[in-house]
């Protein structure tokens, strides 16, 4: 049973386990919706936290573009009519190196697998993103100018 | 300086260049190895992606083989999850190309070289690839560095940082803050004229609803005037995870550990987010500029127009207030001469904790007494007392009896407390400091029993007034009660005005007028302001929650109304049937071996510390010998669920210890009926799962 003890106006109650073992008769009204990626219209929820900055910075309108580009889109591959929105996103998002920088290292980093198995494996295994974190210690420290110019100078 | 700037230019231009190239270069590269890969499931993986990244951002980090509930940093909350950014402490307007080769150029730098040529060309002659990969990897490429990457920019901060070093090593003591605030841009030639969307004030609420309103509105142009002398930036850290850095540099740097492990600044956005304020009105893009160290005097709400300090005038299509609170002080201390300035401080800013940062670690400083026994003096004393140097001594004084008194009922303060004084905080209850005297550069305190304690530093948390003094001159409405200027549920105040964060009260359809003092409340309200700025007409509907931390073993969040003084009753975990999942919780209790040595000699320390105050301080070898005596009959308030009645309605819940039931508080709130049996609600809170 559990214990009951009464302070003044605040009442304490100590439940163990076995008294919290039955399920509760309080029914609750429907959870709050807490819209993700997409809103229950199917929509884009370009507020959700998710996306960070992506959608509100300097290469937020592109980036909408290409996403919802690629999320509409029924061509066959998936995305492949997006090619335009993509590259003026990037065309965009390379001007703003500090922001968006340091693509090319990722892409270095991602070389040896197949980005998105190695995801999907991540996730699995993993679901506190803590692979994330391991990819960026992994990144190489030189700046994307700095490798930019070296790579520049080597053409 | 032109030419410099100009060379430097170049450089990055051939950097961006050659950035380009690499960048295409490697794309194509990867394609075979791509469309080795393909298939169809791959194709919804991007999307996925994001969906699975975006829902671990709504929760919290609850890992079940952890002996301590929660990891140590939780600032990021699921209502604000912020990803990553990098942030480089220069002044946006300065031209960093000279100073800094190896950051980037501000947008105006590309305008004076011209934009990097299209090296996409290239691209079009290959065969074409299947651009959804290219898409995929530019998503993780993006989403995932924007949202996690540091590393980088550490490097490129880093000589910045020693010179900083060196800097204050010559004068033995940082640089204290002039009282001079330094405007950027330095005139308002630059300002534009017009602007469709006025933020006042630079702080939680305002990135929250300038976020909200770019999201609505794509090309929003977007004006944020703060009187500090920062970009937006979160306060929580300030008194919580910045101080349980144990490296110095790091935390100089405004980096700290999220709630999921990674690394991250204070600061929302780096300053290449925002945009110049001299392009803010051409921009058919729009964007969001920040003018720092400007005041707002006057809001002529007919004319939709506010006054600047320098008298410069700015007509808005809409505008938010969002100007927060700012620190009381207390009256003795009020007309204080001016070499004890420095000694007497409150605790708000960045620039706080950064001088704060720097006593602490002065050896001249041993005594830090801390005033207040609220959220921010409760968390910093037990951050100071279990993350200083062992000299060096932390006091609380606060009038009342307990620690978060107004907040928490009684035997939970008391408990609450104690985890604090064996974090090693000497406090000092039932105590106001009545004078202060200064001798032979000696600052001592006179406390109301007449007590004298040695103060080498004070900091003052007595609780912050909202900014209210745009009221006066603006002819607005402010509650005489609880302050902050009224605004109804959708939080406007007037035609084409809201406001948002600390200095709003608010009509919460279900609990009534508020105002309230939290961080969620600021990314809520300034997300709700935003939206409604933009025409969503939505009344407040979605609770804020708050949280507090008192050293790594007491955590708890909490919602709705939750005030000492309503009836409660919680319900907690039952420990006597030996449950192991409860033993790192009461490893408070001497008898119980702690698992790691260092626990265990802080623990050691405290006990002592608690010793020594028991033939020292009668007021708290008091509360410490009740608390330490009393046998723990039926277990200990290691976690549980506490609900706060008002005509024995739930209005408000503190979940103790116990994380990842937000979702179900707000439940229990919404239902918003009389409970019979509380502990039947309870339940639903698994207060006895991890």
């Amino acid at each position: 049973m559990p214990f009951i003890h009464k302070d003044g106006k605040d009442t304490i109650i100590f439940a163990s386990k076995e008294d919290h073992a039955t399920p509760s008769k309080i029914e609750l009204p429907e959870p709050e919706p807490s819209p993700g990626l997409l809103l229950s219209s199917g929509e884009i929820n370009w507020n959700c936290p998710c996306l960070g900055g992506m959608a509100t910075g300097p290469c937020g309108l592109e980036f909408r573009e290409a996403f919802s580009c690629f999320h509409y889109s029924t061509a066959e591959p998936k995305g492949s009519d997006c090619y335009d929105a993509f590259k003026t996103m990037q065309t965009c998002m390379v001007q703003y190196p500090a922001l968006y920088g340091k693509k090319e290292g990722s892409l270095e980093d991602l070389e040896d697998e197949d980005p998105m198995e190695e995801h999907a494996k991540n996730l699995e295994v993993d679901s506190k993103g803590s692979h994330l974190e391991s990819k960026v210690k992994e990144l190489p420290r030189t700046s994307s100018v700095e490798t930019g110019i070296e790579q520049s100078n080597a053409k | 300086m032109i030419e410099p700037a100009t060379h430097t230019c170049s450089i990055l231009h051939k950097a961006e260049l050659g950035q380009s190239k690499m960048l295409s270069g490697r794309i194509i590269g990867r394609l075979p190895k791509l469309t080795r890969h393909s298939h169809v499931n791959h194709f919804f993986r991007p999307l996925k992606y994001i969906g699975i990244f975006s829902v671990h951002n709504l929760r919290y980090n609850s890992n079940g083989n952890s002996k301590v509930y929660k990891p140590p940093g939780t600032t990021i909350k699921p209502e604000e999850c912020i990803p990553e950014s990098r942030y480089f402490k220069q002044k946006r307007t300065v031209p960093v190309c000279e100073s800094h080769p190896n950051a980037s150029c501000p947008p105006s730098c590309y305008e004076v070289c011209g934009k990097p040529d299209d090296s996409q060309k290239s691209n079009d002659k290959k065969p074409s690839p299947p651009y959804w990969k290219i898409l995929a990897t530019l998503f993780i490429a993006g989403v995932t560095i924007y949202a996690i990457s540091t590393s980088n920019w550490f490097t490129a901060k880093k000589s910045d940082l020693q010179k900083d070093v060196s800097k204050r090593e010559k004068d033995g003591k940082r640089i204290r803050r002039s009282f001079q605030k330094s405007k950027s841009p330095s005139t308002s030639n630059s300002f534009p004229s017009e602007i469709p969307y006025l933020l006042i004030g630079g702080g939680t609420a305002a990135f929250s609803a300038f976020r909200s309103i770019k999201s609505r509105d794509p090309r929003a142009k977007v004006l944020v005037i703060t009187e500090e002398e920062d970009l937006p930036y979160m306060r929580p850290p300030l008194s919580k995870e910045l101080w349980y850095n144990r490296d110095r540099k790091i935390s100089a740097q405004l980096l700290f550990k999220q709630w999921n492990g990674a690394q991250r600044s204070i600061f929302y956005e780096p300053p290449e987010f925002y945009s110049d304020i001299s392009n803010l009105s051409q921009s058919d893009k729009g964007g969001v500029a920040v003018a720092t160290g400007w005041k707002v005097m006057k809001i002529d709400v007919p004319s939709k127009t506010v006054m600047l300090d320098d008298g410069y005038e700015i007509k808005y299509e809409k505008c938010l207030i969002a100007t927060g609170a700012s620190p009381k002080n207390l009256p003795v201390f009020e007309s204080i001469q001016d070499e004890l300035k420095d000694k007497i401080i409150t605790f708000r800013t960045k620039e706080d904790f950064l001088d704060l940062e720097d006593i602490v670690h002065n050896v001249k400083y041993k005594n830090i007494v801390i005033i207040g026994g609220g959220f921010l003096g409760s968390e910093l004393a037990c951050s100071l007392a279990r993350n200083l140097p062992e000299n060096k001594k932390i006091h609380q004084i606060y009038k009342e009896k307990f620690i978060m008194d107004q907040v928490l009922p009684k035997y939970l303060s008391e408990w609450a407390t104690k985890k604090s004084m064996l974090e090693g905080v000497d406090c000092i209850a039932n105590s106001e400091v009545e004078d202060y005297s200064y001798k032979d550069g000696q600052l001592s305190l006179v406390l109301s029993d007449n007590r004298v304690i040695d103060a080498d530093q004070v900091i003052v948390a007595v609780g912050v007034e909202p900014n209210t003094d745009l009221a006066k001159a603006s002819h607005l409405e402010t509650d005489p009660e609880i302050g902050g200027f009224l605004v109804n549920a959708e939080l406007e105040a007037r035609s084409n005005l809201w406001v948002a964060g600390d200095a709003a009260c608010f009509y919460d359809i279900k609990l009534g007028r508020r105002r309230v003092e939290h961080h969620d409340h600021a990314v809520v309200s300034g997300r709700l302001a935003g939206e409604n700025m933009t025409g969503a007409r939505k009344p407040y509907l979605h609770q804020s929650m708050f949280w507090s931390d008192l050293g790594p073993e007491v955590g708890y969040e909490a919602i709705g109304i939750v005030d000492s003084s309503l009836p409660t009753v919680g319900v907690f975990v039952k420990t006597t049937n030996s449950d192991t999942s409860i033993t790192s919780v009461s490893s408070s209790n001497e008898t119980t071996q702690p698992s790691n040595k260092e626990k265990l000699n802080t623990q050691i320390q405290s006990s002592l510390q608690l010793n020594l105050k028991k033939e020292k301080n009668s007021e708290c070898s008091d509360n410490s010998k009740v608390l330490l005596e009393e046998p723990k009959k039926y277990g200990d308030f290691g976690k549980g669920v506490v609900f706060y009645l008002r005509d024995d309605i739930v209005v408000g819940i503190v979940l103790w210890n116990i994380f990842n039931r937000m979702s179900i508080a707000r439940q229990v709130l919404a239902r918003d009926t009389k409970y019979d049996d509380l502990n039947e609600v309870a339940k639903l809170f698994t207060i006895h799962d991890d």
